[in-house]
């Protein structure tokens, strides 16, 4: 278990990376943290021509709170997030997500924009993600875009994104007043990839009644999926409101595939009672800032 | 006197070393030498076609490539078959490199060396071998089927039928006032030692002598195993297993194809070579264990006593046989327990499977055996909505029965007679430690709590310490330093601190002078090696007869300087004295000074021993006749037969309804093995143990598809307990010593594991309501089974007000 | 812009600056193992599971084989064999998780040993050792690395018990 030969470089500059990326052609691959990408090199079961290293680029490592959501640096580590009190204040989901990934040493080195990039539908950022309706910025040669997640996610490990191009930071949008948010996961050990979770945002209108249930989930799909929930709950006083209902709504939503660690069917209970679990956190935190 | 250094949890001497990273580790030793990598088996059965390695030949830093056709001689004949036995009639074994035909995913079909192990893998990647697929044979059922065979010449894929019967079974279950019959199934783990195999050879051609360093557990049989394979003279082979990462019983398997092919390849090349396993390779091509599908008969009275046993096992044996039918063997004798059996058959049809051999793993059959035993004894209770403690209270053997004849042959060989124990005694522990009697009140809480609670519990007898021997070396240095070596491995067991312990406590000298070694044919030749729970009472047994030797011939020697009677000499703390008189005394050290004749001296103590120094009588030699210079002694331990340690565990179990996620909340351990070197190392193997167990019933299996692809080949996808999945663990003991050997000790290391699987099937059982026929189990596979309709429900959930509805 | 297939590095290993010349493929894990003769990291797994192989990296506890040697270059590691601090006499002060694993029986074969003892002293040092450690913390620290001979209960205990001694120390 050992990477096959490549080429490797550790540009200094954004443009410089770019150019890299241009000159080594379909081959070369972007490394940040390498937390996913390092154990299928060694296992040989992804063979870039090229290392682009992007760890050496300046004025990715920063993490910027504002009212309208988070912005988070290509090079910003889970660890570094999972600490960082402003970015919990204006969207909660971050941390509490955050602290589902892998362990502490993998959180030290891996970056939450890479396991975006990485687009693992049971990558718990990609959900988070998702359900904030965030997007990500995106440098190529010709121009930096921002890209939603709607568009970046194409199928499991696969992203839109072709040709040379770096994801510079992914944007967490704030939650919507009047809401809560919250994340839960069911893994076969701690820590271990997610055999279901799911994030969810709920709001409330002026009389603590639901106007919204969002719901995204992890290692239900290809890709990361949000499903709607409003109509099992809404204009239901949110003390009141029958989320049981919401799961038995999601569990409907979801075309899960089974694998080694858990029967299709059994996703599909996951999906309910997760739902359900995270539904009454967040409905919860949604009462407390309504009042 | 000296410290009492027996019984004591004395902390280790080993891990002034390995704290500080300076442990040596076999990827650790031979920083110059070439590397060794594998083109494997990616299919579970199949042809070889041709092997085309012209691509490999411009990899810059290859240095030879080799497969089956560069064999010669021993080395291309099948691997030993290293334990045969009458019943296995069908034994098969690889070549060291597949020849022609490959039987399970994994098989080292060719070996490239190369200036390091990325180069060997990248020549390996330009490797094309090409292959005829064959039929595949994955899983006891499909074994016993027969539609394929996995080697042509054996249709029915049976290996061995293994029979033993200790009364007539037909006339007894005729008799029985009541009858049962189920099928169970318990599936495959393995060792998975944190550290894979390894080897790492160096050829001396000056002095024509092979040094191999490997990671094994017996490294006095591979040696052999190597001079035989590459005719070599045996003296001309040493073989040494260095600081060893784990076994578990895995590496008790030799010699392994990479045994044999890196000493072939260091000799061809004149190099060093070295081959450390990595994780992929561990898991598709060392050794599983423990799948069985158990069909079980049993007769009983309507007090739940045991009249008759008919068990039938399909034990799945993998693609071949090397190790022979130990771990069927040990399945049919250890199933019976700590139970009075009147009558009891035992047929186990041991089967291929294309799929990686299946040797003994920590347990060796006995966490099947247990499984089978225990779950009768539980389904017993149910069917007569008795207590299940109850059930097992009757069936047990008395203490006044011992020595109790369960009329078996076991592993060795040797009538299964237990030696000595207290199974009630062991049952009164548990109840009161785990809070047996307490269960539906613990249950009604966690009701509360929206949870559903099960417990429940298991025990087991475990044979140890079985023969042939193990031999046991004590010098004593001149600078009072003491030397003790055995011929067995250490894989962590403290063998270092416990035979100190023993040696120290026998000889009356502080343990800081004590130095042991293990596993190195320098130091010692003759060994069998580290299974069976059997290194502290063979080599304990034989390191403290050793020890007494010297202790005897220090005190003849004494006795003479001191001018006294060895009877009146006692050693305390290195010094020989006359008891009862300060002062009349001798240091150890200087014993062994005088105890070797000198001609010529180099340093003040040498000089006490030269032939002017020495007043000696002009009639006698200076070494007597049937004496010998040096203060040291060599002896051996060999025993009769096994002794039988035993155990009773005791599992509660907590089930989330909404996502049947399940957590063993208590885990608590009675615990017999006799008189106890070092408690804290017990423990420490018990807690090991329990770990095991847990995994192999809640976590741990070797997904084979349809293909004979082991689907979860990593430590993403086998799940391995981490920390939050290990119970805490609470242990009670009980001692019963062993009367077989001069220490009364019996072995530990096994015993944790073995009732875990058994006991944990108990409490989900208990706790959901439904019959658990099948382990291990997951939470997906409960909520198949709690929503199907066809499930069967336990008596005693039907008759419970609370617990499980779904 | 320079693509290589070789680099020469400069690590500060256990605090002292170490020079090699490896293949950019070369795992940081092989580099300190072979390159650097530092053989106390062990290697598992190599897919970033185990932990055995985790080191320190500017201080926070990073897998070695989840990193390349080329990306070490310029940063300080911490192995194994950095965790002991000089007496100035010529010999050894263990760091208290080292004497704690000792006092404890907190290993057995010893493989994963190294792994823990890296992660678990980064993660008291990060902590204000006045306050008394909780389960929490402990379940925290000892959660990602795999043992397969303690089943892990020795080893919480030596981190309470190294903690207790730290506490100590910082009084």
């Amino acid at each position: 278990m050992k990477p096959a030969p490549f080429r490797y470089a550790d540009p200094g500059t954004l443009d410089e990376a770019l150019a890299v990326l241009s000159g080594e052609g379909e081959g070369a691959k972007v490394l940040a943290g390498g937390q996913s990408l390092l154990p299928l090199l060694s296992m040989r079961l992804a063979a870039p021509t090229t290392l682009v290293d992007i760890n050496r680029l300046p004025g990715l490592d920063t993490v910027e709170a504002t009212g309208d959501g988070v912005r988070v640096g290509a090079l910003v580590r889970h660890a570094f997030l999972l600490h960082d009190d402003a970015a919990a204040r204006v969207q909660p989901l971050l941390a509490r997500a955050t602290a589902n990934v892998a362990h502490a040493a993998i959180r030290n080195r891996g970056t939450t924009v890479g396991s975006i990039a990485h687009a693992d539908p049971s990558g718990e950022m990609t959900a988070v993600l998702a359900v904030t309706d965030g997007s990500v910025s995106v440098a190529t040669p010709s121009g930096t875009s921002d890209v939603s997640w709607r568009d970046l996610f194409v199928g499991p490990l696969e992203t839109s994104l072709h040709g040379p191009a770096v994801v510079t930071s992914a944007f967490f949008p704030a939650p919507p007043s009047r809401s809560g948010t919250a994340f839960a996961e069911v893994a076969r050990r701690k820590g271990d990839y997610a055999v279901c979770g799911a994030a969810v945002v709920v709001t409330v209108d002026e009389n603590r009644r639901v106007t919204a249930v969002r719901a995204a989930y992890l290692s239900v799909g290809l890709v990361p999926e949000v499903h709607d929930l409003t109509d099992a709950v809404v204009g239901k006083p949110v003390d009141s409101a029958d989320w049981a209902a919401a799961g038995a709504l999601a569990r409907t939503l979801v075309d899960p595939d089974g694998d080694l660690h858990a029967s299709a069917d059994y996703r599909r209970l996951l999906v309910g009672a997760l739902t359900e679990r995270t539904l009454i956190a967040a409905a919860a935190e949604a009462a407390g800032r309504s009042l | 006197m000296t410290t009492k250094l027996f019984g004591e949890p004395v902390r280790r001497r080993e891990d002034a070393r390995l704290i500080v990273g300076q442990g040596r580790y076999l990827d650790d030793i031979g920083s110059a030498a070439l590397a060794a990598a594998f083109v494997r088996s990616p299919h579970a059965h199949a042809r070889i076609v041709g092997i085309d390695a012209d691509a490999a030949l411009d990899v810059e830093g290859l240095v030879a490539i080799y497969a089956y056709e560069d064999l010669t001689g021993p080395m291309a004949e099948p691997l030993p078959v290293l334990i045969p036995h009458p019943q296995l009639t069908s034994p098969r074994t690889g070549y060291p490199l597949a020849n022609g035909e490959v039987n399970h995913v994994g098989e080292a079909v060719v070996m490239v060396v190369a200036t390091d192990r990325y180069i060997a893998e990248d020549a390996c990647d330009r490797i094309v071998v090409t292959y005829e697929e064959l039929p595949v044979v994955v899983g006891v059922d499909a074994a016993r089927e027969a539609e394929a065979a996995v080697h042509e010449e054996i249709p029915d894929n049976v290996a061995a039928v293994h029979h033993q019967e200790t009364g007539d079974v037909e006339a007894a279950l005729a008799a029985a006032p009541r009858t049962l019959s189920f099928t169970q199934y318990i599936e495959r783990s393995g060792s998975i030692p944190m550290e894979g195999r390894g080897v790492h050879a160096r050829w001396d051609a000056d002095d024509a002598s092979l040094r191999v360093y490997s990671s094994t557990q017996a490294s006095t049989s591979v040696r052999a195993a190597i001079a035989a394979k590459l005719e070599l003279s045996v003296d001309r082979v040493e073989v040494i297993a260095p600081d060893v990462g784990g076994g578990f019983g895995m590496k008790i398997v030799h010699p392994w194809p990479e045994e044999l092919l890196v000493p072939m390849a260091a000799i061809a090349l004149g190099q060093e070579v070295k081959w450390s396993e990595d994780r992929r390779e561990h898991f598709i091509s060392s050794a599983h264990e423990r799948q069985q599908r158990q069909e079980i008969t049993v007769g009983y009275d309507d007090d739940g006593r045991i009249t008759a046993l008919d068990v039938h096992v399909w034990h799945d044996n993998g693609a071949y046989t090397p190790y022979g039918i130990i771990v069927p063997i040990v399945t049919a004798t250890q199933l019976i327990g700590p139970y009075v059996i009147p009558a009891y058959r035992v047929k186990v049809e041991s089967v291929y499977t294309n799929t990686v051999i299946v040797t003994p793993y920590r347990g060796a059959g006995r966490p099947q055996g247990c499984y089978a035993m225990e779950r009768t004894l539980d389904r017993i209770a149910d069917a007569l909505g008795m207590d299940r403690a109850l059930v097992r209270e009757r069936n047990l053997i008395q203490p006044d029965q011992f020595p109790y004849d369960q009329h078996l042959t076991f592993q060795d060989g040797r009538p299964v007679i237990y030696d000595s124990g207290d199974y009630p005694g062991l049952m009164a522990k548990l109840k009161a430690l785990v809070g047996w009697d307490d269960a539906a009140s613990l249950r009604s809480a966690a009701e509360a709590r929206g949870k559903l609670l099960g417990i429940g519990m298991a025990m087991y007898v475990e044979g140890t310490g079985p023969g042939p021997y193990e031999g046991g070396h004590v010098q004593v240095l001149g600078s009072g330093k003491v030397l003790v070596s055995t011929g067995l491995t250490s894989q962590g067991q403290g063998h270092e601190t416990v035979f100190a312990q023993i040696v120290a406590s026998e000889l009356g000298v502080p343990i800081e002078d004590v130095e042991v070694h293990t596993g190195d044919t320098r130091r010692f030749g003759y060994a069998v090696g580290t299974f069976a729970s059997r290194a502290a009472v063979m080599s304990g047994n034989a390191v403290a007869l050793a020890a007494r030797g010297v202790r005897e011939k220090a005190l003849r020697i004494a006795a003479d300087v001191l001018e006294a009677d060895p009877g009146d000499l006692e050693i305390d703390d290195g010094l020989v004295q006359v008891k009862g008189t300060p002062g009349a005394s001798i240091p150890l050290r200087t014993i062994a000074v005088l105890s070797n004749p000198l001609r010529y001296a180099f340093d003040e103590a040498a000089k006490q021993a030269t032939q002017f120094a020495i007043p000696g009588s002009d009639d006698k030699p200076p070494v007597a006749v049937g004496d010998a210079p040096g203060l040291e002694h060599r002896d051996y331990y060999s025993p009769i037969r096994s002794t039988f340690a035993s155990g009773a565990h005791a599992a509660v179990v907590e089930i989330d309804p909404a996502t049947w996620e399940i957590d063993v909340v208590t885990y608590a351990v009675v615990h017999d093995c006799g008189n106890v070197v070092n408690p804290m190392i017990v423990e420490g193997q018990v807690h090991g143990g329990v770990a095991q167990g847990v995994g192999g019933a809640l976590y741990e299996r070797m997904a084979y598809d349809a293909d004979g692809q082991l689907q979860n080949a990593s430590f993403m996808d086998f799940l391995m307990p981490f920390a939050s999945e290990v119970p805490d663990v609470v242990i009670d003991h009980q001692q019963t010593p062993s009367p077989l050997n001069p220490l009364g000790i019996k072995g530990a290391g096994e015993a944790g594991v073995i009732p875990g699987t058994a006991a944990i099937a108990s409490a989900i059982e208990d706790a959901t309501g439904r019959r658990i026929a099948s382990m291990p189990i997951a939470p997906s596979q409960l909520y198949d089974l709690m929503r199907d309709e066809n499930a069967e429900r336990t008596m005693a959930s039907a008759a419970r007000t609370t617990g499980a509805r779904a | 812009m320079s693509v290589d297939t070789e680099r020469t590095v400069v690590v500060t290993v256990n605090g002292v600056p170490r020079e090699a010349t490896v293949p950019v493929r070369r795992l940081l894990s092989d580099a300190l193992r072979h390159d650097l003769g530092l053989t106390g990291t062990h290697v598992g797994c190599e897919h970033g599971v185990c932990g055995a192989c985790t080191v320190l990296v500017d201080g926070a506890p990073v897998r070695s084989c989840l990193m390349l040697a080329v990306q070490a270059d310029g940063h300080a590691v911490t192995t194994v064999e950095g965790l002991a601090r000089d007496d100035g006499r010529g010999g050894w002060v263990l760091h208290p998780v080292q004497e704690a694993f000792r006092e404890c029986h907190a290993l057995q074969c010893g493989f994963c040993t190294p792994g823990f003892l890296t992660t678990i002293a980064a993660g008291l040092h990060a902590r204000d050792s006045s306050a008394e450690i909780t389960d929490e913390e402990v379940d925290e620290l000892v959660g990602g690395n795999l043992c397969r001979c303690t089943g892990y209960a020795n080893i919480k205990k030596a981190v309470k018990h190294a903690a207790a001694a730290m506490a100590e120390d910082a009084r």
